[in-house]
């Protein structure tokens, strides 16, 4: 006993420096793995930010042989007095709440599809991912195209109809310039999140089906019962990514339409990138993107809190 | 676990070097000059993507080179697209070459926000007199920039399609009125012959709109902004003749004269005959002259009522203001202002040359010639676009009021918003003083 108590004492001290010096190198290991992606965060995330905040009360301008003076709040009275940045509002809450629920459904459709054990399977996963891999850019020059007055969809409708359809120009009518770039953005996009659905499909385990099967469970409550909840996690990935997405809507525009007509496509990342570049106004485009990135800060909480786990 | 600490170490380390190393060089070398080290000077040119223009450069490079021991300019071309882009960062990480060429309407910008230094030809061989005054870059009385050519304005139809449909063939002398404009698209639309008589690049976008559109608003008498002091755009831009324009050009379109949006190759669709006429710039020139022959009328710009007009002002070179050699750059823009180099640019681009000497040197320019007019358009009728910093500006705001137009937008209202954005611009920014 005694001699176990004296050997304890021994060890104690022995094994607490241990621990200790475990530790820092534990500490030092981690700081040295999390310094890269530290370090560019703050270079290309938190730097900018906090320059936008401080231009944004500011008159800086792109070009000017003035030093950027304070102005208070101009920028933002200027901001609610400005039609074009409600319309630009609009339209981006107007293209994700119809690109948000589509894609992320239409994707689900697919990968319950594309997730079947049929022969060529493979092949349909392919062509239904192929427009993701293709740039962004790309799709919306070809697009441009098909959408003419005398391009390919207003030809193959014609066609179809047997000449009683006549097409019209797609992305030239404010009516339907919306409508054509949110039904090209799902069609490029939709490939990316089948993949992401797909891989929580199968993450479920097969003897959940098995059981459901014995059970004598027709399809929809197979459905409704297993693999839904079984996509829990999965949700809540493609709902915020495909959120943060459409909400930064700025490529399509900036190609297709650049915000016409009439406004009917001007988009918030559109119309920062607009006035801050080609007219020059950096600090009113900062102040554009401060205020789109509370709103956007809003929705993602909102977000998170309906989607939090519930225990 | 020790060895593996020590190399994560060792990589911080050498992390941490460099981006001390590349922060030391962007401070190191960012004093107040650039462009040039020692007496070789940095040229920047636009014209990447255009092989012809790009010659001419490269020849006038070389051949100043060759010509003294003492300075050596060295080229870096851009495409035209990344240009300005690739001039602005360059300015604010003060990188700008020491010689760079820059669109004219843009000028007075520049040389506002200090890109820009005054230079000074006297003693080159083409004296300043000589040339266009659409082809030299002043901003308040200052010489910042000079051109070797401009481009004009014009009308391109076939004869034999307006001696069909019974229309008059326009002069110098006598251009169309605005009544015998629309007269002739209403024949030629109730031909049935083309679904739009009239082609005008409106699939177009930049500033291909304020230079072919606002010489039209003038020429009914209205103007981007009032010149006289630049200091409100309101009751110019929105005022009476302005709106008449505005109405004009959307009954084009609604009368079906002319497509809300043009095909994305508005002169292969004229050369085609899917279109009548055609407003174009003199560029196209000769090659529908290759294409039609005789057949090609080069027809003024119509006369709607304040004289016809036409933009002016292209490409030109200047001296950026942070220059470390500028004595070497004030060589180099003298050496290039020789007559042969004012042939040359107008030879290789199909533009029209800066000065009289030169014109009568190209084929189809000189007096006489059949490209002769357009020299006579550009002497006649260029109107330069508002020399003001806030041109740039001013350019973004007409192209979406005519273009809200097109698309059916209230005239007087996209208008009134235009001007309003303006002289809000103008208002900001304490009217450009400085």
């Amino acid at each position: 006993m005694t001699t176990m108590i004296a050997a304890l004492e021994r060890l104690r001290p022995v094994r607490r420096t241990r621990t200790t010096h475990a530790r820092r190198r534990e500490s030092l290991t981690a700081l040295g793995m999390a310094t890269p992606a530290v370090v560019l965060l703050i270079v290309f995330v938190v730097v900018p930010l906090a320059l936008t905040f401080a231009l944004s009360f500011t008159d800086a301008r792109l070009i000017s042989p003035t030093p950027p003076h304070f102005v208070g709040l101009d920028n933002f009275t200027r901001l609610i007095q400005d039609p074009v940045f409600f319309k630009s509002l609009r339209n981006t809450a107007y293209f994700a709440a119809v690109v948000v629920p589509l894609q992320a459904g239409l994707a689900l459709v697919l990968a319950l599809l594309v997730n079947a054990k049929v022969r060529g399977v493979n092949f349909f996963r392919t062509v239904y991912f192929l427009p993701v891999v293709t740039s962004m850019v790309v799709v919306s020059l070809l697009w441009t195209f098909l959408y003419r007055q005398d391009g390919l969809i207003n030809h193959m409708l014609s066609a179809l109809t047997f000449g009683h359809v006549e097409g019209r120009d797609w992305l030239g009518d404010p009516a339907t310039a919306m409508p054509a770039i949110i039904l090209m953005s799902v069609w490029q996009g939709v490939g990316f999140h089948m993949i992401i659905w797909l891989a929580g499909l199968q993450t479920i385990p097969a003897e959940l089906y098995e059981a459901a099967d014995l059970d004598g469970a027709p399809r929809r409550h197979r459905f409704r019962h297993v693999t839904w909840p079984g996509l829990r996690a999965t949700r809540t990935f493609v709902l915020i990514t495909i959120t943060i997405q459409a909400l930064g809507l700025f490529t399509q525009i900036n190609v297709m339409t650049e915000g016409g007509p009439l406004d009917s496509s001007t988009t918030v990342v559109y119309q920062a990138m607009r006035t801050g570049y080609e007219q020059q106004q950096t600090a009113y485009a900062a102040a554009i993107s401060l205020v789109f990135f509370v709103l956007v800060l809003a929705v993602s909480l909102v977000q998170r809190f309906l989607t939090r786990e519930k225990d | 676990m020790v060895f593996r600490t020590r190399r994560l170490a060792g990589a911080s380390v050498a992390v941490a070097a460099a981006t001390a190393l590349v922060a030391g060089c962007a401070t190191g070398s960012g004093g107040s000059t650039s462009g040039a080290s020692g007496n070789t000077l940095t040229l920047w040119t636009h014209n990447a993507g255009n092989s012809a223009e790009l010659d001419v450069v490269k020849k006038i490079i070389k051949d100043f080179n060759g010509s003294q021991s003492k300075y050596k300019v060295k080229l870096q071309a851009f495409p035209q697209s990344d240009y300005n882009n690739s001039v602005v960062a360059a300015a604010s990480a003060r990188k700008l070459p020491c010689l760079l060429d820059v669109d004219g309407p843009n000028v007075a910008n520049w040389a506002w926000g200090g890109y820009l230094s005054p230079i000074d030809v006297s003693g080159s061989e083409v004296p300043l007199s000589d040339q266009l005054a659409s082809t030299v870059g002043r901003y308040k009385g200052k010489l910042y920039a000079f051109g070797f050519y401009d481009v004009a304005l014009t009308f391109f139809a076939r004869k034999s399609v307006l001696n069909t449909y019974d229309i008059r063939i326009p002069t110098t002398d006598k251009p169309w009125t605005k009544a015998e404009f629309d007269s002739a698209l209403a024949k030629l639309k109730k031909s049935g012959k083309f679904a739009y008589p009239l082609e005008m690049g409106t699939g177009g976008s930049g500033e291909w709109w304020p230079y072919a559109f606002s010489p039209q608003l003038q020429s009914f008498g209205g103007d981007l902004i009032d010149r006289d002091g630049y200091k409100t755009a309101s009751g110019t831009l929105d005022g009476k003749k302005s709106v008449e324009w505005a109405t004009w050009f959307r009954s084009l379109v609604t009368k079906g004269y002319m497509a809300k949006k043009s095909g994305a190759d508005p002169n292969k669709d004229f050369l085609a005959g899917k279109s009548a006429i055609q407003w174009d710039g003199s560029w196209n020139a000769a090659k529908n002259a290759e294409k039609l022959g005789d057949d090609l009328a080069i027809i003024p710009p119509v006369d709607f009522g304040d004289g016809p007009k036409i933009g002016g002002a292209s490409w030109q070179w200047a001296m950026s203001s942070t220059c470390s050699n500028k004595a070497g750059a004030q060589a180099w823009l003298k050496f290039s202002r020789q007559t042969k180099y004012f042939v040359d640019y107008a030879k290789a681009t199909g533009t029209i040359p800066g000065t009289e000497a030169a014109a009568k040197q190209v084929d189809g320019y000189q007096p006489g010639g059949k490209f002769n007019e357009l020299v006579q358009f550009a002497r006649k009728y260029a109107v330069v676009r508002p020399v003001t910093p806030a041109y740039p500006y001013i350019s973004t705001e007409f192209q979406k009021a005519a273009q809200d137009i097109i698309a059916g937008a209230d005239p007087k209202n996209a208008l009134g918003q235009a001007a309003k954005a303006i002289d809000n611009d103008l208002k900001s920014n304490n009217y450009y003083a400085g």
